[in-house]
């Protein structure tokens, strides 16, 4: 029953990732602690796929551009962008969802802020395309292999579940760098 | 007579045979269908089944010639239109062994378990006066239900011990998938309100020994509540047999259109009950600070009812009772074993629950080994195959079983063997595919 559709979905490149899975937690996370790492803001979000139960949770830890965990979402042309330093994830669920997450921390690691929300609008672009969007490589590196996956709608949520989790952690780091850079009236 | 053992099993039918189903298939449109330049082969009864033509027709004809508002109006159209809809009534209560008015539509099997949660809320309000005193629960009283159920017959019980403040306990499932009866016979005492618990196990197939746990229950004046969704749609069910307080099952699941369930409750239980949805069509007078309810099940079913769906599961009754339900529960069972004897040999798998030789109903859920349970669906797919996929809405009984989700195959009346054993290939190509070595 080989069947090229099929392939194009799991490609050898899903299925080593999702075997191997790049930055995922050996150890059971323990109670996320926001001042755990000192210069870095840090953030966690637990998401899960109501359709079949899938569910990750990603920690990210966003280095301040300037050097202070301050403004560490400050992205302005001002100064250097805050980078993401780690990423560390830990979930269950299918191997679309799981090699997403493992490309998802190859990918992110040692990107600046603004680089990575790009990169997310991009992959979601891809996925949301019905398959009417060739991938770039140079851009995407291995996330590129998500591109069979536009063609079943019903998986778009699988391969998404990680970024999604990753766009809400980068929105809490900018929510408290945000607070706690805003000037005393 | 009781029907704890499976009954069908005394019957002295004989199972459906290939020909048979092969005739039956003439009448399900939709098994006709290709699914990626495959012919359909629909292994997802136990989440909803598919209709035959005369449901389709009858839901069809009462609109094309009997299309009225049913229990008001005085022309010709309306009285024909209630007989139909009380006719309808009459047929699916005679189905499992109750009287008419022992039978409240429902949208489906979760609205029933939710409509007596919510009436017991009200009694325990003080609604309903004295008649409705034996239904009042709060504080010290224990509800319990068992870590196999459905959702749907779980979480209308919590929310109930939530807003009485009742104790909700449960009774656990072993690793065979079966309950822990001595453990019931603990848990289940004095304090015991209401015993709910499932006729058969969405997903591990279990089918449990009403009989023993209603006369637990029955022992310390508890009411009964059984979910009966994969039973009356597979088994000979009769209700009055079982002694069950009340039971739930849905349309959608045994030939019907969706959107149509139907509750059982003993009579003189649902003349004491005070209404969960309330409204017109079950009063009796009202004034600006008072009304007066009908009795059951009128009172029961607020507003405009599902009338065509009502008629419609009749006709999805009739068929099943001339096919003979008896027959059909030989039939699936045969299936049932064929799965998991088939799916045992397959390296890497484990069948959950009951094991090949021991009764349980026609569908078989299983877990692959480095595998998820969405990716084998989507294999499967790919061949035709359409499958269950995920918790099942069964999330604690996944839990105790130490997965998160796992793969369905339900069998109906339709069902090939020839369909069961190409899904069987099927799975044996799944590891391979996946890279997977067991």
């Amino acid at each position: 029953m080989s069947s090229s559709e099929l392939q194009q979905l799991y490609q050898q490149i899903i299925l080593d990732h999702a075997k191997y899975r790049h930055g995922a937690s050996a150890e059971p996370f323990g109670v996320f602690d926001a001042d755990g790492a000192p210069g870095l803001r840090l953030a966690e979000s637990h998401q899960v796929n109501t359709t079949c139960g899938d569910e990750i949770t990603v920690r990210v830890g966003v280095r301040a551009g300037s050097g202070t965990a301050a403004d560490a979402a400050v992205t302005d042309a001002a100064g250097p962008a805050p980078v993401i330093e780690q990423f560390v994830w830990r979930g269950d669920g299918c191997s679309i969802s799981m090699a997403s997450a493992s490309v998802l921390a190859d990918t992110m690691t040692g990107l600046t802020v603004p680089e990575a929300e790009a990169l997310v609008t991009t992959f979601r672009d891809l996925l949301r395309s019905r398959g009417t969007i060739e991938p770039d490589e140079e851009v995407l590196g291995d996330a590129a292999a998500f591109a069979g996956v536009s063609k079943y709608p019903a998986r778009v949520k699988c391969a998404m579940l990680p970024w999604v989790a990753f766009e809400a952690a980068l929105m809490q780091v900018a929510a408290a760098s945000a607070a706690a850079v805003t000037p005393l009236a | 007579m009781t029907l704890s053992a499976p009954s069908f099993r005394r019957a002295a039918a004989v199972a459906l045979t290939e020909d048979e189903v092969a005739r039956i298939r003439n009448d399900f449109p939709i098994l006709e269908q290709r699914i990626n330049g495959h012919p359909l082969n629909y292994l997802d009864s136990g989440a909803t089944s598919q209709n035959p033509i005369s449901v389709m027709e009858a839901e069809q004809e009462y609109y094309e010639q009997r299309n009225a508002a049913v229990h008001r109006g005085a022309h010709t159209l309306a009285f024909a239109a209630t007989e139909v809809f009380e006719g309808a009534r009459a047929t699916v209560a005679a189905f499992i062994g109750a009287q008419p008015d022992e039978l409240v539509w429902t949208s489906n099997a979760t609205e029933g378990v939710n409509l007596v949660a919510y009436s017991i809320s009200n009694a325990s309000l003080g609604l309903g006066g004295p008649d409705a005193a034996r239904f009042r629960i709060g504080a010290g009283d224990e509800i319990v239900v068992t870590e196999m159920e459905h959702h749907a017959n779980l979480i209308p019980w919590q929310q109930l011990a939530l807003r009485t403040g009742a104790t909700l306990r449960f009774i656990p499932v072993m690793d065979d998938g079966t309950l822990d009866l001595a453990a019931a016979a603990t848990i289940v005492g004095p304090r015991t309100r209401l015993l709910a618990f499932t006729h058969a196990s969405n997903v591990v197939g279990t089918i449990n020994p009403v009989a023993e746990l209603v006369e637990l229950a029955h022992r310390f004046d508890a009411l009964v509540m059984l979910d009966a969704c994969q039973t009356v749609p597979h088994l000979p069910v009769d209700v009055a047999a079982l002694d069950v307080d009340f039971a739930v099952f849905s349309g959608h699941k045994m030939l019907g259109p969706t959107g149509i369930g139907a509750l059982f409750g003993k009579a003189e239980l649902l003349a004491g009950l005070p209404p969960f949805l309330t409204g017109g069509s079950m009063i009796t007078t009202v004034d600006m600070e008072h009304a007066e309810f009908l009795a059951p099940p009128q009172r029961f079913e607020a507003g405009t009812q599902r009338i065509s769906q009502a008629i419609a599961l009749a006709a999805a009754v009739d068929y099943l009772t001339e096919t003979g339900m008896d027959r059909i529960a030989l039939r699936e069972a045969e299936l049932g074993q064929r799965l998991v004897a088939g799916l045992a040999e397959i390296p890497g798998v484990r069948v959950l629950g009951p094991a090949a030789g021991i009764d349980r109903i026609g569908l078989a859920a299983f877990d692959v080994a480095g595998v998820h349970a969405h990716d084998v669906g989507q294999f499967l797919d790919e061949a035709g195959i359409a499958v269950r996929v995920g918790h099942h809405c069964a999330q604690p009984l996944h839990r105790r079983l130490g997965i998160t989700a796992s793969t369905r195959a339900s069998t109906y009346l339709y069902t090939t063997t020839d369909e069961v054993d190409q899904f069987l290939a099927a799975m044996h190509e799944v590891a391979p595919f996946f890279g997977v070595k067991p």
